[in-house]
């Protein structure tokens, strides 16, 4: 569904790349999880999947064909990102109504206030919340604003950015149930960005360690379960995650 | 724990605001510490972070605090003057904050800062030529490779974890009974959050210092701290040694535990809270 194929990403001339010859493949329907500390260069990855970053050498591919550093407007039909802190993703000024048929104006289509209510239903906002603006939503109402957003197009993958991280556990559940139950009913394709290996354990097939720009590990994620991880710095992410209960 | 314990507070409460319209964010909170380390566990806008600032007396002007008692050693929190409390604060007790990004002076080299925090307590000649020795020293003690390149460094030039052992040096260089952490160690990377645990938990047990952690990590808590209170909406809803948090009584504790995700169980969904509004309604107050 999408790939990446010997993916390299600089931010200056010299020195190590931030992204270091990353391939991967995500199958459609699959849930894909991208796991390492802070630095490792993951979001930078799911940055380019995005088209947030142009500059980059290797392929991102998307059904098999390579799609051009800066995308074209059908790829977002395709393809949307939900980042980690909704507060700083939704615009503070406009209505909830107004960004969720942002992405609408943006292609070219009629944006009929109906798909707005059909999109807060779908994540379980109630409909009044239209009229809201940000800071008048909790965290985690936020954050089903930002997956809603991300779902009007009908995307068939969604680049998922820590979506949890800045939430607390009672509503991380939430959001988790949220988005495993959307991706059964609408068949999503997801990436999932993390540094949290049991968020990953719980959402993902499989899954890719990154460490200093590089993927250092790969494995199907009931390996996680069972603790039958060979590499050496998975075995110490896992066991640093257990080392309290994870 | 000690006779006289190091922090007690008996029905604490702090609003914002006054009259009908205030809003209450700490309802009769009371707890006693001794020398041991104490969890404050609760949600975002439990109230866990305003029982922390309390005890620092750093609430902002537009909050009201009373208590039948708020005390520290032998010192009423609560009567206790400006001037006195500025000799407290850093010197008898510290408070280690989340980010050492936004904690620490950006425009002045780490070790500057720490040497700081020991002139501000040791005035005088005397303290200025010691600082740089303990300033070191400290450094050494939180675990810092080669120190006196790491004092000269600026806090971006540092990584979280370092960061935060400095923050750590900062608060103990003077040597204090109480060190309140208030989420120490979230903005940290789960291989380096073990590290600077680790160090606090040697430093504590060493120094036989008191220890209030604040955190909204269940599991962290469990493993790190002897006692945890577990606040909902302002009020204690359950105090339990951290070993019995399995045998938690109380549905939101339980709730709470059972929605962390595990990579050894895994389930098709997370339970989700059911908040019971009786939950946030009034307790009794304690005797």
């Amino acid at each position: 569904m999408i790939a990446a194929n010997a993916l390299t990403i600089r931010f200056s001339a010299d020195g190590p790349p931030a992204v270091d010859d990353v391939t991967f493949a995500v199958q459609r329907g699959e849930a894909f999880g991208l796991v390492g500390e802070s630095g490792s260069g993951k979001s930078t990855v799911l940055r380019a999947l995005a088209g947030l970053n142009p500059r980059y050498d290797g392929a991102i591919l998307l059904d098999g064909a390579p799609v051009p550093p800066l995308r074209p407007k059908a790829f977002f039909k395709r393809v949307q990102m939900v980042f980690q802190d909704p507060y700083g993703s939704l615009h503070p000024r406009q209505t909830i109504q107004s960004q969720l048929l942002e992405p609408l104006a943006n292609q070219g289509l009629p944006q009929p206030p109906a798909a707005a209510d059909a999109a807060l239903d779908a994540v379980g906002l109630p409909r009044a919340a239209r009229y809201r603006y940000p800071h008048q939503l909790s965290g985690g109402q936020r954050q089903r604003v930002a997956i809603a957003r991300a779902l009007m197009l009908e995307p068939e993958v969604l680049l998922l950015d820590e979506p949890t991280s800045a939430l607390d556990v009672s509503v991380q559940a939430e959001i988790l149930n949220l988005l495993s139950d959307l991706r059964q009913a609408r068949n999503l394709t997801y990436v999932l960005v993390s540094h949290d290996l049991s968020v990953i354990a719980h959402m993902c097939d499989r899954v890719a360690v990154m460490r200093m720009g590089k993927i250092v590990d790969a494995f199907a994620a009931d390996r996680l379960r069972t603790g039958a991880v060979n590499h050496e710095y998975s075995r110490e992410l896992l066991a640093a995650s257990e080392a309290y209960g994870g | 724990m000690t006779a006289t314990p190091l922090v007690e507070a008996r029905n604490l409460n702090i609003a914002f605001g006054r009259g009908p319209a205030a809003l209450k964010v700490v309802r009769n909170v009371s707890f006693t510490l001794g020398r041991e380390k104490l969890a404050i566990v609760g949600e975002s806008g439990a109230g866990k972070s305003t029982v922390g600032r309390a005890l620092m007396r750093l609430l902002p002007p537009s909050a009201h605090m009373t208590a039948d008692a708020l005390r520290f050693a032998d010192v009423d929190l609560i009567a206790a003057s400006e001037k006195q409390m500025m000799a407290l604060r850093g010197r008898r007790m510290g408070l280690i904050m989340q980010d050492p990004k936004y904690s620490l002076n950006p425009v002045m080299p780490v070790g500057e800062q720490i040497a700081e925090s020991w002139r501000l307590h040791h005035p005088g000649r005397e303290g200025a030529r010691q600082a740089q020795e303990r300033t070191l020293a400290m450094l050494e003690a939180v675990q810092i490779r080669d120190p006196a390149r790491v004092a000269k460094l600026y806090p971006h030039e540092v990584s979280g974890g370092m960061g935060q052992r400095v923050m750590i040096a900062m608060m103990l260089i003077s040597g204090p009974d109480l060190l309140i952490a208030d989420e120490p160690t979230s903005a940290l990377d789960v291989t380096v959050r073990l590290e600077v645990l680790a160090l606090l938990d040697e430093l504590i047990a060493r120094r036989g210092l008191g220890l209030i952690f604040i955190s909204h990590d269940l599991n962290l808590v469990r493993r790190f701290c002897d006692r945890v209170i577990i606040m909902y909406a302002g009020q204690v809803v359950e105090t339990l040694a951290a070993a019995d948090l399995d045998r938690a009584e109380h549905p939101y504790t339980r709730n709470l535990l059972a929605s962390l995700p595990s990579i050894r169980h895994p389930r098709p969904r997370l339970p989700v809270m059911t908040r019971d509004p009786a939950w946030a309604q009034d307790r009794r107050a304690a005797p």
